[in-house]
C-alpha cells in the first residue's frame, strides 16, 4: 500500500498531510452512522425478537428459544430444505451452463457479440422478481404461449412445481454466472493456453491442468453466489406458485403478513435469523474464494 | 489487450513444431513464416466455433423465448385476433402512473443517497484513514449477508414497536413521516442499504484502478481546493462506475417487491401483482415495459458513461483497465 501511513501524519508529515487525518475519518461517518442506524437496529429489533417472547397480560419480555426450535421443525423445517434444495440445484446448474456461454463468449472475438451478451446478460441478471414471473406466466403457464403451442400440460409440465420455479430461476442466475465468469475467463491468457500447446498439451489437458485449477476459486466462487441469491429470492416465488412450493421466503412472508397467530411473528423473526446464518454461512466460503481468484486476474 | 504486447511471442512458436511436431503439425498450416505470430493459433481451431454456435444459439432461445412469447400473450387473444389493448390501455389504468412514479422517486432518492454516503467514505478509506477500510467494507457487504425477506421483518417489527415505546417523544413524528403513504421514505432507506453492497463494489472497482492519493495530491499541487479535488478529479475518472453503481440501484428499486409488499406501500412492482388477478395480459405487458426500461436505461447509461468519458482526454483510460 503506497497510501501514508496514519503514524506519519500525526507527526513528520507536512501541514497538508497532518490535516488529511481527522478529514477523511468524518467522511466515512454518515455511512457508518447510516449503516449503524438502518441496518443495525432492525438487524437488533430481528436478533431480539427472534430470542424472546412478550407476555400479553404484563407486557414483560422474556428470554426464549422456543421461537428458534419452532422454526426448525415441522413445516417450517421443510420450507428451509425446500429452499436450500432448490437453491443448491439451480445454483449448480446454472453455474455449468452459465460458464458455457461465458466461455463461447470469450472465445468469439466478435466485439459486438461481447457487448451485447455482457449486456444482455447485466440486464437479464437484474430481471428477477414479478416482471419475470408473469413473463413466464405467458409462456409456460397454463394458458401460456408456449403451453398451448406445444401441449406441455400433455408431457407433464406443471411452471407452478418445484421444476416450474427452477427453470424460472435460472433465467437470471444464468447471466449472473455469465457476469462472473467472464472476468476469470479473460484473465485466462491466451499466452498460457499458446504455451500449454507449444509443449505439447491437449485441450483436455489444458484444462484439465491449468485452466481450471486457475478458474476453480472463481467458479466455486460463482456457485456460492448464485446460491445465496436464489436462496434470498422471495419475489419471483411469491408471484409465480404462491404456496405450493414451500421456501422459507414464502414462510417468513406468510407469517409475517398473514398474523394468524401472535406467535407467528417471532416464528417469521427466528426464520429470518436462520436464512441470515445460511447466508452468513455462504458468504464465509465466497470471500476468501473470491480473494484467491482475484490473485489470477490482474 | 495484453495478447497483443509480447513481441518475444515469435521464437516460441518457430521452435514448437521442432519440439512437438504431432501436437502442433496439423494445427498450424508450416509456410507462414510472419504474420502476428500470437493470433495464429487461435484462427487454427475450428471445432470450437461449432461448439460455441451451438451454445450461443440454445442460450439465445432460452432466453429470447419467454420475452417473444410474452408479447405474443399479450397482443394475440386464441380466437379474437390481434390486439394491442393491454398497452394502449395501460395509461388509463387505475394507479399505473402513481405506481410508476413513486417507484422513480424512490429509485432518485435511493440512488442519491447511496452515492453520497458511498463516496466520502471510499475516497475517505483510500487517502487517508486506510485502517478504517476494512469497518467500511464489511458494513457495505453486511447487506449481502441479511437477504430482503429478512431485513424486512427487523424493519417491521422496529415500526411496530416504536409507537409503543417512543410514543411521547419527539421520535413519534419521524415514525409516522418516514411511512408516509405518498412518500414512504422508509422504503428509501431500506433500499438504501440493499444497494450499499453494489455502490460499494462498483465504486471500489472503479477507485482500485485510480492512483487516488497520487491523483488527488496532483490536484491539491495545482492549488485545487478538497471539494474541487475530489468533484473535478477524482468524480470524472469514477463516472464509470458512478452510472454503473446508479444504473444497479436504478434496476434494484425498480423491480423490488417484497420489501415494499410486506410494508404495505405499492410501488410498480407491487402494483402488477395487484393488478394481475384482474388483467393478467395488462400485468405481462407492464412486465415486458418494465424489461424494455431497464434494457433502454442501461443502454443510455453506458454511452453517456463512455461517451462523456471519451471526452475527457486521458482521463477514461484508467476506468477502462479494469
Amino acid at each position: 500500500m503506497p497510501v501514508p501511513t496514519t503514524s506519519r501524519q500525526g507527526t513528520a508529515g507536512g501541514t497538508r498531510r497532518r490535516r488529511r487525518g481527522p478529514r477523511t475519518w468524518l467522511a466515512a461517518l454518515p455511512l457508518l452512522a447510516f449503516a449503524a442506524l438502518c441496518f443495525g437496529i432492525p438487524l437488533g429489533a430481528l436478533v431480539h425478537g427472534a430470542f424472546t417472547r412478550t407476555d400479553p397480560a404484563t407486557g414483560g419480555t422474556a428470554l426464549t428459544g422456543d421461537h428458534l426450535a419452532r422454526s426448525l421443525e415441522g413445516p417450517y423445517l421443510g420450507a428451509l430444505l425446500g429452499s436450500v434444495r432448490l437453491s443448491a440445484l439451480t445454483a449448480l446448474v446454472a453455474a455449468v451452463l452459465g460458464t458455457l456461454v461465458a466461455q463461447a463468449v470469450v472465445t468469439s472475438r466478435s466485439r459486438a457479440l461481447r457487448s451485447a451478451a455482457l449486456t444482455a446478460s447485466g440486464v437479464l441478471a437484474n430481471f428477477g422478481g414479478v416482471p419475470l414471473a408473469f413473463a413466464f406466466i405467458a409462456t409456460a403457464g397454463i394458458s401460456g404461449v408456449v403451453t398451448q403451442l406445444a401441449d406441455l400440460t400433455d408431457l407433464g409440465w406443471n411452471l407452478y412445481s418445484f421444476t416450474g420455479l427452477a427453470v424460472v430461476y435460472l433465467y437470471f442466475l444464468i447471466p449472473l454466472m455469465v457476469l462472473v465468469t467472464v472476468p476469470a475467463l479473460d484473465g485466462l491468457r491466451p499466452r498460457w493456453r499458446e504455451a500449454a500447446q507449444d509443449c505439447g498439451a491437449t485441450a483436455w489437458q489444458f484444462w484439465r491442468h491449468i485452466g481450471l485449477p486457475v478458474l476453480a476459486p472463481s467458479l466455486l466462487g460463482g456457485v456460492v453466489l448464485l446460491f445465496g441469491t436464489a436462496f434470498a429470492a422471495h419475489a419471483t416465488a411469491a408471484a409465480l406458485v404462491g404456496g405450493s412450493v414451500p421456501l422459507v421466503t414464502l414462510k417468513i412472508a406468510d407469517a409475517l403478513s398473514g398474523n394468524v397467530l401472535t406467535g407467528q411473528e417471532n416464528v417469521a423473526l427466528a426464520l429470518g435469523l436462520d436464512m441470515i446464518l445460511i447466508a452468513g454461512l455462504v458468504m464465509a466460503v465466497y470471500l476468501p474464494l473470491q480473494r484467491r481468484s482475484a490473485r489470477w486476474l490482474r | 489487450m495484453a495478447a497483443l504486447t509480447p513481441a518475444p511471442a515469435t521464437p516460441p512458436a518457430a521452435g514448437a513444431p521442432a519440439q512437438a511436431p504431432s501436437q502442433a503439425a496439423p494445427q498450424r498450416p508450416g509456410p507462414v513464416p510472419d504474420g502476428a505470430p500470437v493470433r495464429r493459433p487461435r484462427t487454427g481451431r475450428r471445432r470450437p466455433r461449432v461448439w460455441r454456435g451451438a451454445v450461443l444459439g440454445l442460450a439465445g432461445a432460452y432466453f429470447l423465448l419467454p420475452l417473444v412469447s410474452s408479447f405474443v400473450f399479450t397482443v394475440h387473444t386464441p380466437g379474437q385476433g390481434v390486439s394491442f389493448a393491454a398497452y394502449t390501455d395501460l395509461l388509463s389504468a387505475e394507479g399505473f402512473t402513481e405506481s410508476l412514479l413513486l417507484s422513480l422517486g424512490l429509485a432518485a432518492a435511493t440512488i442519491a443517497a447511496s452515492l453520497l454516503l458511498a463516496v466520502p467514505a471510499l475516497v475517505a478509506v483510500r487517502l487517508g484513514s486506510p485502517r478504517l477500510r476494512p469497518v467500511v467494507e464489511v458494513v457495505c457487504m453486511m447487506p449481502l449477508v441479511v437477504p430482503p425477506i429478512a431485513l424486512v421483518t427487523g424493519i417491521a417489527t422496529v415500526l411496530r414497536w416504536g409507537p409503543d415505546h417512543l410514543a411521547a417523544t419527539p421520535f413519534y413524528q419521524t415514525f409516522i413521516a418516514v411511512q408516509n403513504e405518498a412518500f414512504p421514505l422508509v422504503l428509501v432507506l431500506a433500499y438504501t442499504v440493499l444497494a450499499l453492497p453494489f455502490v460499494y463494489r462498483s465504486l471500489d472497482a472503479g477507485l482500485r484502478a485510480l492512483d487516488v492519493p497520487t491523483l488527488v495530491e496532483a490536484a491539491r499541487d495545482c492549488g485545487a481546493s478538497w471539494p474541487q479535488a475530489v468533484v473535478r478529479v477524482l468524480l470524472p475518472n469514477l463516472r464509470s462506475s458512478l452510472t454503473g453503481a446508479a444504473f444497479l440501484t436504478l434496476a434494484l428499486v425498480l423491480g423490488e417487491f417484497t420489501i415494499a409488499s410486506l410494508l404495505g406501500f405499492r410501488p410498480f412492482a407491487v402494483w402488477i401483482v395487484t393488478i394481475s388477478g384482474a388483467q393478467a395480459r395488462m400485468s405481462v405487458a407492464v412486465s415486458i415495459l418494465s424489461l424494455a426500461l431497464t434494457w433502454a436505461l442501461l443502454l443510455l447509461l453506458s454511452r453517456a458513461g463512455s461517451a462523456a468519458g471519451a471526452g475527457e482526454g486521458t482521463a477514461p483510460a484508467a476506468p477502462k483497465e479494469s
